[in-house]
């Protein structure tokens, strides 16, 4: 029979099959952080078990942890009691834990890559939305509630109904300054945030072939946001040269049987999609978010779309836009902004360091701008320090802080003011999520960059446009 | 953890009709912080619900003492964004033991079933009748229906059925858990994570 992809790699761990029910689903990775762990290892506790398979446990701490002073003790009291529990935990149930100052500690979707526990054809669940992060690699990875969390702690299973089967399809090419992000907000844009909802997602095409794995990351990272559980790509040669060597990965005899079954990891031609949706990649240009959620996107150079043009609430549209301050047809483009955030599980890689580096390099940041860059992990942060690419920040009027989730959530002090405006290259532009009152516009790491060196919404290939001429 | 059996109830309800409310409006990221499951139902809607200086917001449905019930009606796609299971939690320690919409998160809908609330899932245009039914008089009863799975307007007696797997269906009728379900089980979970390299 032909199978998906997602066929193949559910198939392959589903324990038991429950009459009219869900599939008892095997998971090889659990990844925990501190806030949505904690009651789970209270129910283990009341329960008077156990976790079941520590080794394939592991623990960081991201969401709530400053990004100022990480060597000194956490200053919010109800934080500082969450990262102890979690140390506690890990150590009383034998789990890896890297905390606040380990040389692996940063964002989980972030570490779990650079450490290769992520691995093509492998599931993978934490609880947090954005796990479908490591779908980049072949692997089915999605988040889950805290009673689940305690349910894989418990029994390393989990028990879901096996979801949709969704094709996107983007062949062609990318335009100048199109980034794997602006392709996820252009696709969010098309399909809603609940336009996915039910369905897992494979990314096939051109556009993602060509992709590097952290530009896929950051694809497969954005897919809860049109509702879907997760997204994934098949696993190429591209697939494997990253995970090889890495810390967590088989090596020797374990490397070359693992390849075997990788090789084996792609959709069989005539496979059959609950839905499939296709789009051309010259039809993509830079996004930008202007109202309060993901879906709300256009290319940069459009205008905000009239309310008698939306389908669906038109209240709730206008409640949007009102919360963002702004009026149906505004042009995004030249809007004064605030603050700009580069960092977070979507964006916090060394490639987006890159890309923002080489368009503030030589120019200055706009004095309206406050300008927060967090690295996704201590790892990127070394690689920033050690390409140099710190020198060029500072040099330009920007200044790093240490590892974490940051203002993509403000779990920590890291919020925008009520009413500011931040580019903000995370995920999320509800209401209040960067803090409260907080307007997010979401954007690329190149436009993050041209708007913090012009203080206002701008289209990163003018500036680009303007090197090269 | 075990959790309340959930069979028929029979209530008031509270109408939210706005689409596409997300889980940091259930409940903010800055109340994720206690490492227990208690307190969460303060925090509902907060940035909705109160000012920055913690003054109730007089016209947000919460506030408005004309509403009550165990019964939360919400837009269409309710329950998007964040996994955080602190968003049922809230929702249950409010006082609330059923959500309907017209269309559900799909991690929100899962979360919800865990901790025993039930979320209705209803026709469009069913779900407007129940937000008139509200609008013309806060004092509707709403009857929810587990074994017959179906949600009815009392005053008209309109109703619709609704979908729920049997399986899960089973759970909240007797307030069983997956835990319980699946060390039931273990056995054979080892005897598959024995054939299965990390």
């Amino acid at each position: 029979m032909k199978k998906t992809l997602f066929d193949k790699v559910w198939d392959s761990h589903v324990v038991k099959k429950v009459l009219n029910g869900p599939d008892v689903l095997f998971i090889d990775r659990h990844l925990v952080h501190e806030v949505t762990s904690p009651v789970a290892f209270l129910g283990l506790k009341n329960r008077k078990i156990k976790v079941l398979y520590p080794e394939r446990t592991f623990a960081t701490a991201d969401h709530n942890t400053p990004t100022l002073n990480q060597h000194l003790p956490v200053k919010d009291p109800l934080s500082a009691n969450q990262l102890r529990a979690l140390e506690q935990n890990a150590k009383e149930h034998q789990i890896p834990y890297w905390g606040l100052g380990h040389e692996k500690n940063g964002i989980v979707h972030v570490i779990g890559p650079e450490n290769g526990i992520t691995l093509p054809g492998s599931t993978i669940v934490c609880g947090d939305s954005h796990t479908s992060t490591h779908g980049a690699f072949g692997a089915i990875a999605f988040g889950i509630g805290t009673s689940e969390v305690e349910m894989v702690l418990a029994t390393q299973c989990i028990m879901q109904p096996k979801p949709k089967s969704m094709r996107i399809t983007i062949n062609g090419k990318l335009n100048n300054a199109v980034t794997p992000k602006d392709v996820a907000l252009f696709i969010i844009s098309k399909l809603s945030t609940s336009g996915a909802t039910g369905y897992f997602v494979e990314y096939a095409g051109d556009v993602f072939k060509e992709m590097s794995m952290e530009g896929r990351m950051t694809v497969c990272n954005l897919s809860i946001e049109m509702g879907a559980r997760g997204g994934m790509i098949a696993p190429d040669e591209k697939t494997f040269e990253y995970v090889k060597n890495r810390e967590y990965a088989p090596k020797g005899e374990a490397w070359n049987k693992a390849m075997s079954y990788w090789e084996t990891l792609y959709t069989d031609d005539d496979s059959v999609f609950d839905h499939e949706i296709t789009f051309s990649g010259e039809d993509i240009e830079p996004m930008i978010t202007y109202g309060t959620n993901p879906g709300m996107g256009i290319g940069i150079s459009g205008g905000i779309p009239k309310s008698d043009a939306i389908e669906g609430g038109a209240s709730t549209y206008k409640k949007s836009l009102q919360y963002m301050n702004f009026e149906e047809g505004d042009n995004m483009l030249g809007k004064e902004i605030d603050f700009v955030f580069l960092g977070s599980c979507t964006n916090g890689r060394i490639e987006d360091f890159r890309a923002f580096t080489s368009l503030v390099k030589g120019r200055q940041k706009a004095k309206n701008v406050t300008a927060w860059l967090v690295p996704g992990s201590h790892k990127v942060e070394d690689a920033i320090k050690k390409e140099g690419l710190l020198d060029i920040l500072n040099k330009a009027g920007f200044e790093l802080r240490e590892p974490g989730c940051s203002a993509c959530l403000a779990m920590n002090d890291d919020k925008i003011p009520a009413g500011k405006y931040a580019v903000s290259t995370s995920n999320r532009n509800f209401e209040g999520r960067q803090g409260p009152g907080a307007r997010t516009l979401l954007a690329s790491p190149l436009v993050a960059a041209a708007a913090a060196v012009t203080g206002k919404v701008t289209d990163p290939r003018e500036l680009m446009a303007f090197e090269t001429a | 953890m075990a959790y309340d059996k959930f069979k028929v109830l029979s209530s008031t309800a509270v109408p939210l009709p706005i689409e596409n409310v997300d889980t940091d409006q259930i409940i903010p990221a800055r109340f994720l912080k206690a490492t227990e499951r208690k307190g969460f139902g303060d925090n509902l809607f907060r940035d909705w619900r109160y000012q920055s200086d913690n003054t109730p917001k007089e016209h947000f449905v919460l506030n408005n003492p004309i509403y009550s019930g165990k019964i939360l009606v919400g837009g269409k796609n309710f329950g998007s964004g964040s996994s955080r299971e602190h968003a049922a939690w809230a929702i249950y320690d409010y006082g609330f033991r059923c959500v309907v919409s017209s269309f559900f998160a799909d991690i929100f809908r899962g979360n919800c079933m865990n901790i025993g609330v039930l979320p209705v899932q209803v026709s469009p245009n069913f779900l407007t009748k129940i937000f008139e039914a509200i609008e013309a008089d806060p004092n509707t009863e709403f009857e929810v229906n587990l074994p017959e799975q179906s949600f009815t307007i009392k005053t008209t007696g309109e109703k619709e059925s609704f979908e729920i797997n049997d399986y899960k269906k089973e759970n909240l009728l007797n307030g069983f858990d997956d835990i319980d379900y699946l060390l039931n089980i273990k056995t054979e979970i080892e005897t598959y994570a024995k054939d299965t390299p990390l």
